[in-house]
């Protein structure tokens, strides 16, 4: 199976329409990647359903980074 | 008042997936119909519509527009992009204040909405309903998009008044031009209704065509085995600009929107008054407000959508209208080769219109086999095949749901 930070990334690809190699840990999804206020909230709604878990509202606006979201999602999976 | 010309056009339907393709549908007499490919359509008592051929959204739209567009609005961006290019406005010469979008769909986002709740019935109970499930379904979002793709910041909203909606688009965009309040409007309609709720429901009705042995010729307005609609799905658009502002930047003129009338029947949710005096009533309106009289007329595009009440309460009401001049002019349902566009049958039966005027053709009435008895014989319905004829006049009604009535009036262009 391939790592969290490897489906996170094809999780953002796909959603925002972005190249691979713009998904570094450092890109902010809204400053960087291109991400509105109804991408962000879809982006954390693909996490849970790819991971099988449920991130509160108060994690979720916590996570504005790719970097963010596979350090938030490595503690959260097992 | 202010005269209003039509200076592009932009056409995607199931006889053809541009304003060239279409034009040459008409001319040819395609039937747009084919067996349903968008779902599994087995148990349905219809298993055909009249879909798009071999469209792809991608040559049109990046693929983040695409996964935020829901059909019927990506059908109303092509178009529109389509019409724009065709119109040659320069975007850096235009007044952006003064231009809008005025658009049509009877129904909206569909299956966006369809497929939400089946996620969602299918899950534990816990929502997990796209953020962009609202955006996508509601109504008005082609017109919302269309204005942000060209900066147009003057009106833009859409209307829906069921199979009349492009009809009432086309009307209120003129208004606005002819009364000097925009320059040039963005009008049209799209409908993408071709889903298991579309078909379903349309079935529940009984509204729709169950020739599922013939489907090629199931869309037969005015023959006697007519037995329902064929459900199109697709979009138009029209470029209206007025016409100083259109003659100021040496555009083409496709020709002249008129006039318009709008009625409601204020009878029953579902059937045309048996009479046709709403859409009597909206004729005679359009005709008052072009300053024309019937005998200008040569040319009418009914409604005409191949249900057994319908058509006759509508020739009915031509007839009453038009006296004996109703056997001088050309009458003919377009319908019978694209099926029924809903909310977009006004737009793609007002460009119908502009092409018969400027190719001086009349697009026939396809699948025509068993004359009704019902129907007086001497009016000539362009029955099978176009026919030749010098276009001026043409009238395009549309009728929705509801009763909602409207008729719009294309004429050459003279200066």
């Amino acid at each position: 199976m391939s790592s969290i930070a490897e489906r996170v990334s094809k999780i953002i690809v796909d959603k925002l329409g972005v190249d691979e190699s713009e998904v570094t840990p450092e890109a902010s999804f809204t400053n960087d990647l291109g991400a509105d206020s109804l991408d962000t909230v879809e982006l954390i709604m693909e996490f849970e359903k790819e991971f099988d878990i449920s991130i509160p509202d108060e994690q979720a606006e916590n996570i504005q980074t790719v970097g963010h979201a596979v350090e938030y999602l490595e503690a959260q999976v097992k | 008042m202010k005269r209003v010309v039509i200076t592009g056009l932009g056409a995607l339907t199931p006889i053809g997936n541009d304003l060239q393709a279409y034009l040459e549908g008409l001319k040819a007499g395609t039937s747009g119909a084919n067996l349903i490919t968008h779902f599994d359509a087995e148990k349905f008592k219809t298993q055909f519509a009249c879909e798009l051929k071999d469209f792809d959204a991608s040559a049109f739209l990046d693929r983040r527009e695409v996964r935020r567009f829901d059909d019927f609005s990506i059908y109303a961006m092509v178009t529109a992009m389509e019409a724009m290019e065709d119109s040659g406005l320069d975007l850096e010469k235009i007044d952006l204040d003064r231009a809008g979008v005025i658009y049509a769909s009877g129904i909206g986002g569909l299956s966006t909405l369809e497929k939400e709740i089946e996620d969602f019935e299918a899950g534990d109970g816990t929502p997990r309903y796209n953020p962009f499930m609202i955006p996508k379904m509601i109504a008005n979002l082609s017109a919302g998009h269309i204005s942000m793709k060209y900066g147009f910041r003057g009106p833009s909203f859409v209307t829906v008044s069921a199979c009349a909606s492009a009809g009432h688009a086309m009307n209120i965009a003129f208004d606005y031009i002819r009364l000097g309040r925009s320059d040039l409007i963005i009008t049209g309609g799209s409908e993408a209704s071709v889903t298991k709720a579309g078909i379903g429901g349309f079935n529940a009705m009984k509204a729709l065509s169950t020739r599922n042995d013939d489907y090629k010729t199931a869309s037969r307005p005015y023959d006697a085995e007519r037995d329902g609609f064929v459900l199109g799905e697709g979009g138009g658009t029209l470029i209206l600009e007025e016409l100083e502002h259109a003659k100021k930047r040496g555009a083409k003129i496709y020709a002249e929107l008129v006039g318009c009338g709008a009625t409601s029947d204020a009878y029953h949710m579902t059937a045309p008054h048996p009479e046709g005096i709403g859409a009597m009533n909206v004729m005679r309106l359009a005709l008052k407000d072009a300053g024309l009289e019937v005998k200008d007329i040569d040319y009418v595009n009914t409604h005409g959508t191949s249900t057994p009440l319908g058509d006759i309460a509508e020739l009915k009401a031509v007839q009453q209208l038009m006296g004996d001049h109703v056997y001088n002019i050309n009458v003919s349902s377009t319908k019978s080769m694209t099926g029924h566009l809903l909310g977009a049958a006004g737009a793609i039966e007002a460009i119908a219109c502009i092409l018969a005027i400027n190719h001086n053709f009349v697009p026939p009435t396809i699948n025509h086999f068993n004359d009704d008895p019902e129907i007086d014989p001497k009016i000539n319905l362009t029955f099978n095949k176009a026919q030749e004829r010098d276009v001026k006049v043409a009238l395009s009604n549309t009728f929705g749901f509801g009763g909602h009535n409207s008729a719009t009036i294309f004429k050459a262009y003279e200066e």
